[in-house]
């Protein structure tokens, strides 16, 4: 059971307390100035890698991360939080504009194997295109078992014990390793970077690939038409009674 | 290092900001009106702080710290005090009060004892040379150590101690020969509690209140030879030293506060509606926040030049004064301005404007008066001036 080796996908992502503004000609949001930071359910995802290791149930926690030149910080973050090393996939500009969840997946899938992980860990979504797409193609592509909204991991024999967040309420799998979770939010707190980290994080190796490396094309296979923010919310009407409301909604149309 | 790096901070301090900032705004800030209402020491904070390895920034990871330079330093006890001020003020003075003179002046046996075990936030130091009788005139310490076979024995009253009651260990300052004036004044290591050392009573302070303060009255302690820190009549160097770099912590711990009041002041003005729009819009209030701005951004390049300068093993006395002062100065201006542009809401404890007023005011007093600082920058200046003509 021991000495599994974890490589943890990571997303940097628009900052979750930064106002979103859309941009004027509506092709997307502005980016350009504003704070970026990990996408806060990759945090779970490293952090539950770290204390696997932490617990001897991992022997390795390899950090990934596709996008521009400033994803190194994002690596660079989880491996100040304890992961051992890091694959930064660079992509341009433009690149980045078109990646999607298939890209991410088959980059994951190739270096899953070339790794020789046992688990691969993302974040259920991301919190810039809420896909939640990335872990299940992975386990597709690899046909590896996945376990997904985890909200617990526990060893179990010859892989995991996963209680998994769903519409009803928990629900509790088992999956053989090697495996493919997504972290939710319950799963844990993540840590601050302690500075004696911080200083270790500095000598931990940092390997620079290009999605070539591993015969991935970056294609667009969709095209955004337009960005815009959601319709002003309108200030509500008070009633007097029930029977009012139900006049009301019948004549709306709404039941 | 040079000053072009300014423009943007090394990865590394980027990094260490961010954590600082993060645990601050989660964890600091939400408690830091109950810690002052209270009067409370925050210990389980301190512990944190000690985990995060902020507690010994600049001590070498050879002995345990976590081996980061001033500027790394400075980032993260600006934005520790911007969460809350006590907080920072504890800091400051285990790092460089207590940690600076052990770790320069400190042999291997005294490292062990007085050193180790005050990096992780169990235990915290403190530091003693005011008296009574004296603050700014550091040289006419009364305090006594006189030698009596394996003893040193240490009499007088020391005063205004921050962690004075929570402290384990204090780096003390007495005469052991007063013929020699300053030059006769040595440094020692006392452990807390020891025979002979009483606590006079916590000082009921305007600010940063989460702190302890109070004095430190020897009687007859006893404390062994070997105790001693460095030499006899190398007192007023180590205390000097020391403060230099200290002064560089509460130019940030100032830093803090100032930006605390100007977010506080921002947050406000957006919001607050007077004469059909939000004050921030209004002259009046632009050119306060530009000035309040203005003095922060300029007393943090000073303390970030001082760091540097530090950080490089250059002369940094004059820097670390001015920043001080300016950074000092800062922290009231703003506070009180922050104050101003939050009218009412300013004056009650529902909003933190009057805590940081408070806060503000004990750093243009400790580690050296706005008024002594402004002959350290003189001296300093008439000295390169002589050396030049």
């Amino acid at each position: 059971m021991a000495s599994l080796r974890v490589l943890v996908g990571c997303k940097r992502v628009i900052d979750y307390a930064v106002k979103i503004r859309v941009k004027p000609d509506k092709s997307g949001v502005v980016t350009e100035g504003v704070k970026h930071s990990m996408n806060p359910f990759d945090e779970i995802a490293v952090e539950e890698a770290i204390r696997m290791k932490e617990k001897k149930l991992a022997s390795e926690v390899i950090a990934f991360s596709c996008g521009p030149t400033a994803s190194q910080e994002t690596l660079r973050t989880a491996m100040a939080m304890g992961a051992d090393r890091s694959i930064h996939v660079e992509v341009d500009a433009n690149q980045a504009e078109i990646i999607q969840p298939i890209h991410i997946a088959k980059l994951l899938s190739k270096i899953a194997q070339e790794e020789k992980a046992d688990i691969v860990m993302v974040g259920k979504q991301a919190i810039d295109d809420d896909c939640n797409q990335t872990a299940q193609m992975t386990a597709a592509l690899l046909d590896w078992p996945q376990a997904t909204f985890a909200s617990k991991l526990e060893p179990a024999e010859g892989g995991l014990k996963v209680t998994r967040e769903i519409d009803g309420g928990l629900e509790t799998i088992q999956v053989k390793t090697p495996t493919v979770i997504s972290s939710d939010l319950r799963l844990n707190e993540p840590r601050y970077a302690t500075l004696p980290n911080i200083m270790k994080a500095k000598k931990k190796p940092l390997a620079k690939k290009k999605p070539e490396d591993y015969g991935v094309e970056i294609k667009a296979h969709q095209e955004i038409k337009k960005v815009e923010d959601p319709p002003t919310r309108e200030a509500g009407q008070k009633l007097e009674t029930v029977e009012e409301l139900v006049t009301k909604l019948k004549d709306g149309g709404f039941i | 290092r040079r000053i072009s790096s300014l423009a943007e901070l090394p990865e590394t301090h980027q990094l260490l900001k961010q954590t600082c900032q993060g645990f601050s705004d989660n964890e600091i800030a939400p408690v830091a009106a109950q810690l002052d209402k209270e009067h409370t020491y925050p210990k389980n904070l301190v512990k944190k702080l000690g985990e995060l390895g902020l507690l010994c920034i600049d001590i070498s990871e050879s002995d345990g710290g976590t081996g980061l330079d001033y500027l790394a330093y400075s980032i993260a006890l600006e934005e520790i005090s911007r969460g809350c001020a006590s907080l920072g003020c504890i800091m400051s003075v285990n790092n460089s009060l207590y940690l600076g003179p052990i770790k320069h002046f400190a042999n291997a046996d005294q490292k062990e004892t007085f050193l180790k075990p005050f990096l992780n936030g169990d235990q915290v130091g403190c530091f003693a040379l005011s008296e009574p009788g004296n603050g700014s005139d550091a040289g006419a310490a009364s305090t006594t150590a006189t030698l009596d076979g394996d003893s040193w024995v240490l009499n007088g009253t020391k005063s205004w101690i921050t962690n004075g009651y929570e402290a384990s260990a204090t780096v003390v300052f007495a005469t052991t020969d007063k013929s020699l004036k300053h030059k006769g004044i040595s440094a020692f290591l006392v452990p807390k509690p020891t025979p002979g050392l009483t606590l006079g009573k916590k000082e009921d302070k305007l600010g940063i209140r989460a702190t302890s303060t109070c004095n430190l009255i020897f009687d007859e302690c006893r404390i062994p030879k070997e105790n001693l820190l460095g030499e006899t009549g190398l007192g007023f160097k180590i205390a000097m030293q020391t403060l230099d770099a200290g002064r560089i912590g509460i130019a940030s711990q100032a830093l803090g506060i100032g930006q605390a009041a100007i977010d506080c002041a921002i947050d406000y003005a957006t919001k607050r509606k007077a004469f059909g729009a939000p004050i921030s819009k209004m002259q009046a209030i632009q050119t306060k926040l530009a000035d309040m701005e203005l003095k922060l951004e300029s007393a943090r390049l000073l303390t970030y030049k001082a760091a540097l300068l530090k950080d490089s093993g250059k002369p940094y006395t004059k820097h670390a004064a001015m920043a001080k002062l300016a950074a000092s100065e800062t922290a009231t201006y703003n506070s009180h301005q922050c104050i101003q542009i939050l009218g009412g809401m300013g004056y009650v404890t529902d909003m933190p404007a009057e805590r940081h007023y408070r806060d503000a005011r004990i750093t243009e007093i400790y580690e050296g008066t706005s008024e002594i600082q402004r002959l350290v920058i003189a001296g300093s200046l008439l000295k390169e001036y002589s050396m030049k003509n």
